[in-house]
């Protein structure tokens, strides 16, 4: 099992609750689970590292256990169960202190931190009902956002739990002055920042500033006509992937909140969404049951793959995804610099073969133009000149002649 | 590698291009020769030296350019039947050891391999039927009960349509819709043990939707409606069809989604059905359109039998299948037809 799980860089939890691997650069895909022991109980929620190593997964399931499973042998190896199934489904899940401390947020509105190895939560907080998304801050692992339906954006520091470090206000009564209605479904820190983006069931994108005094969103924007179900922040910065209930996936600016650009050729909704964590990518899985690998620079499909049950959530590797392509480019570059540096013969064979592919080019068309039109200019200049055309000709029969040398030359 | 194999066929095309260029020159010495002879002659022959292909359509007169159309499609004809001719007598000279048959290239015999198509041995996919909202049917623990309704204010051939469906679907409701919502019906509904909901839309006293809901969790289905043909208007129709539960025909639903949307057709009916009623309902599927028949069959003898339509007749094309109860604002869909992105190719189907 450890040698299908070792290359995998894309996993996934499906709603069959099977814990999918992909590896890109070899095109396979993996289920990792008793395929005795299916069952929908299983249906994998979230998933996260377990380490910034990157060498254990923890995996949320619908009946409140999460486990752990080791990348490098291939296999679950710890099972430890955090709430009940009752208090509804995991909506989040995140590490602390490098894996020493986990911290699960169920539905209901229970965010609770699990030290070491012990049965009892350390830390629990009630964030408000319907819940729809915990995300932890990646800068300062000790932030985590939470929002949810009529459920508006907290930000908690989980070392002083009493309260929120920040909450969100409403957005303003409308022109009727009527309420708004609120409903975070997703959301993510921005790096380098305070601030936080959310997406909403009533397809817009805020962005919240905690850092000033305003507790309503500093940028709203618009995408569609369907709920935004995930966001993902490319690690270029200044924009946002938003995915909805439709399949509709879109870039947008964060600067002014302008669409940049859409991926298209997805059939279903989307459930999971990720940008690579250093790569122009983006991954995305949904109800349509496929795994899409976007560029987020020409915007095309690089990857898709059919893994057979709906999809819930998806989780990259931070090292690049096809190893083997990367690899290979990465030689191109060496050969390249070799070149530059020490083969001047290969330098001397590269630039004969230019020429000769130049002449190659030219010398057909060229000949056929030039023989035309001095064939022409002898008809004009009528039969007094006629005695010069046999000279002509003969400079144009030589350059095939230096071709064939060279090409013996290239051949030798 | 990739260094050595370049420039070989560079070699092989320069070659060619040589020899082309070779060609070209023996052809132009001997023009040059006659230029020097004849000089006004030549420029003729410049200016006419590659006459255009002979083109119908470059005729200016109207009515000679009709004729010679005609004069062409004859023409064509004659041979294309002269060609006929002569592979049927080929055939029947040949008699068993002739050529086999041309299969004619058609969309679907060249369809895209779809990698959703289900493979009846898949574990995983054998699972996730198993434990979908439907097993509790396929289980044998519900019976279905069918609700129909329609948009507001049906009119004309749109409430005959209700009621002809409602005789092809047993226990089957027709309902007058009373202008409520739908997201209100359905908990009605459940509550009344109904197992499915259908809703049919009209546009100007034409059906041209259908919603097929499956209660109590979804998934729904919306379809376009086109070709509806009542009872009335059917030819050599049969009588009335009777109370028996019919049976069922689901033909070519292949992929992943073609099985999700076949086996919401089978829910429809009950499972058991009563062979003695003769009557069979059909949902064939071709090119993602799905026909739908209903008809009574007869065995006449060992070998032949014979068939009788009952209607009423329609095509349904999906257009989009959402996780859970009808909810279009906020529902999440698990497939819609997105036109312009999934029909580039002719050649690929969804179901």
């Amino acid at each position: 099992m450890g040698e299908s799980s070792r290359p995998c860089t894309v996993w996934l939890g499906s709603e069959t609750g099977i814990l999918k691997g992909v590896s890109v650069s070899r095109k396979q895909a993996f289920n990792f689970c008793n395929s005795s022991q299916l069952s929908r109980q299983h249906e994998v929620r979230t998933l996260c590292w377990a380490d910034a190593a990157e060498s254990e997964l923890l995996v949320a399931a619908v009946d409140g256990t999460v486990k752990t499973f080791s990348v490098e042998k291939g296999a679950f190896t710890d099972t430890r169960s955090c709430g009940d199934p009752a208090e509804g489904c995991f909506v989040g899940m995140a590490v602390l202190d490098n894996g020493a401390a986990q911290v699960t947020c169920a539905e209901s509105g229970l965010l609770r931190v699990w030290r070491d190895e012990s049965r009892e939560p350390a830390t629990e907080i009630r964030v408000g009902s319907d819940v729809a998304r915990m995300r932890q801050n990646p800068e300062h692992r000790h932030n985590v956002a939470t929002g949810g339906k009529d459920n508006c954006l907290k930000v908690w520091d989980l070392e002083k739990p009493d309260k929120p470090v920040f909450t969100a206000k409403n957005l303003r009564n409308d022109w009727l002055d009527l309420r708004r209605p609120h409903w975070v479904k997703d959301m993510a820190f921005i790096p380098g920042s305070d601030k936080v983006v959310t997406c909403t069931g009533h397809h817009q994108v805020h962005v919240y500033d905690p850092s000033t005094p305003q507790r309503r969103p500093v940028l709203e924007a618009t995408y569609g006509e369907y709920p935004l179900t995930t966001l993902s922040l490319p690690a270029a910065g200044d924009s946002v992937v938003v995915g909805n209930t439709h399949g509709q996936i879109a870039v947008l600016d964060l600067r002014k909140g302008l669409v940049r650009g859409c991926f298209k050729g997805l059939a279903g909704g989307v459930r999971g969404l990720q940008c690579h964590a250093s790569q122009p990518l983006v991954a995305s899985c949904g109800l349509d049951r496929f795994l899409r690998i976007h560029s987020l620079e020409n915007r095309r499909v690089q990857h898709k793959v059919y893994l057979k049950s709906r999809l819930n959530c998806l989780l990259l590797a931070s090292r690049p995804l096809e190893e083997a392509e990367c690899a290979v480019g990465e030689d191109g570059q060496e050969v390249k610099e070799e070149d530059d540096d020490v083969d001047e013969v290969w330098d001397a064979m590269e630039q004969v073969d230019e020429r000769e592919q130049n002449l190659k080019r030219k010398t057909p068309e060229e000949e056929a133009e030039n023989s035309n039109r001095k064939a022409q200019e002898n008809f004009k200049s009528k039969t007094s000149e006629d005695g010069e055309n046999p000279e002509k000709k003969t400079p144009e029969e030589e350059p095939p002649k230096n071709k064939t040398k060279k090409r013996k030359k290239a051949q030798a | 590698m990739d260094i050595t194999e370049v420039p070989v066929t560079q070699k092989g095309k320069g070659k060619k291009k040589k020899n082309k260029s070779d060609k070209t020159k023996t052809t132009e010495q001997p023009a040059k020769m006659e230029t020097d002879v004849e000089v006004k002659e030549e420029k003729t022959e410049e200016t006419v030296s590659f006459p255009p292909a002979f083109s119908v359509s470059d005729i200016k007169n109207k009515q000679r350019r009709h004729l010679m159309f005609l004069k062409l499609k004859q023409d064509k004809r004659k041979q294309k039947m002269e060609l006929k001719k002569k592979r049927k007598r080929q055939e029947k000279m040949l008699g068993s050891k002739a050529p086999p048959k041309q299969v004619p290239k058609t969309i679907e015999n060249q369809r895209v391999y779809d990698e959703t198509t289900v493979d009846p041995e898949d574990e995983e996919v054998a699972f996730d039927e198993a434990t979908d909202e439907f097993s509790a049917y396929f289980n044998g623990l519900t019976n279905p009960k069918v609700l129909i309704t329609t948009s507001d204010r049906p009119r004309g051939r749109t409430v005959k349509f209700c009621r002809q469906l409602a005789t092809v679907i047993p226990n089957a409701h027709v309902y007058y819709r009373r202008g409520l919502a739908l997201k209100r019906i359905i908990p009605q509904c459940v509550a009344r043990d109904f197992t499915y909901l259908i809703v049919i839309n009209e546009d100007r006293k034409v059906p041209n939707g259908l919603v097929l809901c499956h209660l109590p969790e979804g998934p729904t289905a919306h379809f376009k409606v086109s070709s509806v043909r009542l009872r009335k208007e059917m030819k050599r129709r049969g009588k009335e069809p009777t109370e028996h539960t019919p049976e069922v025909i689901l033909n070519n639903f292949t992929t992943r989604l073609g099985h999700s949307i076949g086996r919401m057709f089978a829910a429809l009916f009950p499972q058991n059905p009563q062979f003695v009623g003769r009557q069979v309902a059909t949902f064939h599927n071709q090119r993602d359109f799905i026909f739908f028949r209903f008809h009574r069959y007869i065995f006449k003898n060992e070998k032949k039998a014979g068939i009788q339509e009952l209607g009423p007749r329609f095509t349904l094309k999906l257009r989009s299948l959402q996780k859970g109860t009808f909810d279009s604002k906020f529902g999440e869909y698990e497939w819609v037809l997105k036109r312009h992105e999934v029909d580039a190719c002719r050649r690929k189907f969804q179901l």
